[in-house]
């Protein structure tokens, strides 16, 4: 089975969805013939033809509502939006419409769509394309937000998300697009959305990340280990709705959270995460919970994005002192 | 002006665009022009004008529960009767209508119920779950932005090569937005079957017209997306419904979108919310009520004799026993149980709602 990185993952998941099920459409600026500006829907509009891969004209907001308009029709739109920081003309179709079409109607009219975006900074790419405001679209009842962390992951959630009969927004992280490689079976089975991932079993501290901080949390969990701290990592891969139980629990055997995330502090899901271990299992901690995370400014250009983007020191430091804290 | 100018230089002109405009009945009920085919069957003409008496009843009747605190904000239909009710006779029942909230006399046409239409502007998302065709949207309350889900049903139907037409209504103020200029611009882009439908009533709450746009017409901002645009006497409901028929065809026959400006007035304020007395004159609102698209028909329809005061008392009488039935039922319709909120809010509440529809349940703590 040959490795594939994890932008070719998603590749191999539409390619997958597209021949399964022919009212899937994928759309969005540079789709087509292009491939998409990172490749992700390379040689699809060669095997399923202009009308279901569809180059649109350059307006987001007209990509996400045409989205909406489409899975009322019963289509399963895959729109793109070529980085997060243009996915903002798209909140009021989220938040008005595509989160809330099935509520608003009594199931009369779904949406079952995705919305597809690169996320996170790392790659050194211009402004406005390092943003990570997940927490913004978690906050939106109605809506499923979604972010893999490895080549496997990224297929077999982009498959159920797509098969999901409501709307999802599944953020892939851009800086593993190329770097994450793994073998993947194009076998067409779908992971289970709103389920926590635990990467790496452990008995002394929790470690909390989703997307690319993935990569610097497992190798802190590394560098744990060689100083003697078993550190439990747990993906939590679904932040809307997530996985509270497997979060819980694992605080409860370890005693001890530490949250990773790229997203600045203040407002971000770290602390909606912290907030649920102190209602559910605040006498099972036996230190406080902390968050490492991207700072409460706007994320630097590339010359100072790295000092942005949480380091393994950063994550380190927080879970050493968790175990040293009494 | 510049355009001399240019002229002048010699500088070929590359493009000419026109815009028409579409009127059989004046105000005064007489004929401006020879009527389409279809007037000339009374039943139908009939069945609009009952429409819009309906809708003119209902109004007043939605306001008087609004007014004694049975119903919430309201947004009537008065003097514009005739697009809402005209763009939907053109309709077919397989056709997606897409409304804007002032839209009801489209759907009423459509087959939905007095008494839902209440249940929703009386504050029930089951109103939405309504008895007219299950394909239409529900109202879309946020300006114009339901015209890209119009471009994304028409796609749809030209995708699974279906004969149906996506119909977007909205106001004036709506195509201020971007929403409906990227819409447009995709539907002219692949020559969707979508009609899109501005009702000009001449204000956006308290912005009038002029301070709404530089263009002589909305219906030019069609020819930018590269297809045609129609300004319609919009207080006549022949011709509304002679555009609409026109542009629903061509729609249903591939030959791509059209728009249609209906030009109307709003005599009545915005919603029960407003009061239009701040921002515009009472002359200016008695001066368009000569234009009454009710009033003109009827006249249209005492001069052919088709039509006596018997008549007229007739339909009155049928629509306040219609609209007082609808009236008691929706008020016998209780609320629903506070946990239901979360009943549509996904295909299967998630587990990590449960608690909080447990605890809205009484049936224990979130």
């Amino acid at each position: 089975m040959p490795e594939v990185t994890l932008v070719e993952a998603i590749n191999l998941a539409l390619g997958r969805a597209m021949e399964d099920d022919e009212s899937v459409v994928v759309l969005g600026e540079d789709v087509g013939v292009d491939g998409g500006v990172f490749r992700a829907t390379a040689g699809l509009q060669k095997r399923f033809g202009s009308e279901r891969v569809l180059d649109t004209p350059l307006a987001e907001l007209l990509i996400s509502g045409l989205c909406v308009g489409m899975a009322a029709q019963g289509l399963r739109p895959v729109g793109e939006i070529q980085f997060m920081g243009f996915l903002y003309p798209c909140f009021d179709q989220l938040v008005n419409h595509a989160s809330r079409m099935r509520n608003r109607t009594q199931g009369r009219l779904t949406c079952s769509m995705v919305l597809r975006t690169p996320h996170g900074a790392g790659i050194r790419a211009p402004e406005h394309h390092s943003e990570s405001t997940e927490a913004m679209l978690a906050h939106i009842p109605g809506l499923r937000v979604v972010m893999p962390s490895s080549p496997e992951r990224a297929y077999r959630l982009l498959l159920a998300a797509i098969r999901d009969p409501d709307p999802v927004v599944f953020l892939e992280p851009t800086r593993m697009y190329r770097a994450a490689k793994a073998e993947v079976e194009d076998n067409g089975e779908a992971l289970p959305l709103d389920h926590a991932f635990v990467l790496r079993e452990g008995r002394d501290v929790t470690l909390v990340s989703w997307g690319a901080m993935l990569k610097e949390t497992i190798a802190a969990a590394d560098e744990l280990s060689a100083e003697g701290i078993d550190a439990e990592v747990i993906d939590l891969a679904t932040l809307k709705p997530y996985d509270e139980a497997t979060v819980v629990s694992s605080v409860q055997k370890t005693g001890r959270c530490v949250i990773v995330h790229e997203a600045a502090r203040t407002g971000g899901f770290g602390a909606e995460i912290a907030a649920i271990i102190a209602e559910r299992s605040l006498s099972s901690l036996l230190a406080p919970v902390t968050r490492v995370t991207g700072y409460d400014t706007v994320v630097p250009m590339a010359r100072l994005e790295q000092h942005y983007i949480p380091s393994v020191a950063r994550i380190v430091t927080a879970a050493r002192k968790a175990c040293q804290f009494s | 002006m510049a355009s001399q100018r240019m002229a002048d230089e010699g500088l070929p002109v590359i493009a000419r665009f026109e815009v028409h405009r579409r009127n059989y009945l004046k105000s005064d009920g007489s004929i401006a022009r020879p009527v389409p085919a279809f007037a000339s069957d009374a039943n139908l003409l009939l069945s609009l004008y009952r429409a819009m008496v309906l809708l003119r009843h209902f109004d007043r009747k939605a306001v008087a529960l609004q007014h004694t605190g049975r119903l919430g904000t309201y947004a009537v239909s008065l003097g514009q009767e005739a697009v809402s009710v005209g763009i939907a006779s053109a309709m077919r029942e397989e056709d997606v209508l897409l409304p804007s909230y002032r839209d009801n006399g489209a759907l009423l046409w459509r087959g939905v119920k007095l008494e839902e239409i209440l249940l929703f502007w009386g504050g029930d998302e089951r109103g939405n779950q309504f008895s007219g065709p299950v394909h239409d949207f529900p109202f879309c309350v946020p300006v114009g932005s339901q015209a890209p889900h119009a471009a994304g049903v028409a796609y749809a139907f030209k995708l699974r090569r279906e004969p149906r037409v996506a119909v977007c209504m909205f106001g004036d103020g709506a195509t201020s937005k971007g929403d409906v200029y990227e819409a447009m611009n995709f539907a002219g882009v692949h020559k969707l079957p979508v009609v899109f439908v501005a009702t000009n009533n001449q204000w956006a709450i308290s912005v009038p017209l002029r301070l709404q746009t530089g263009s002589e017409t909305l219906a030019q901002k069609a020819i930018a997306a590269g297809f045609t645009g129609e300004q319609v006497d919009g207080n006549d409901v022949v011709a509304m419904s002679a555009a609409a028929e026109a542009a629903v065809a061509a729609a249903r026959d591939g030959k791509g979108p059209r728009f249609i400006e209906a030009v109307t007035y709003r005599l009545g304020d915005h919603t029960t919310s407003d009061d239009a007395s701040r921002y515009r004159s009472a002359d200016e609102v008695q001066m368009h009520w000569k234009e009454d698209p009710i009033g003109r028909l009827r006249t249209f329809f005492v001069d052919k004799r088709m039509w006596s005061k018997a008549d007229e008392e007739q339909l009155a009488a049928d629509c306040h026993e219609r609209i007082e039935a609808a009236t008691e039922r929706y008020l016998a319709m209780a609320p629903r149980q506070p946990e239901t909120m979360f009943d549509h809010l996904y295909a299967d509440l998630p587990e990590a709602y449960a608690a909080q529809r447990h605890e809205l349940a009484g049936e224990g703590d979130a």
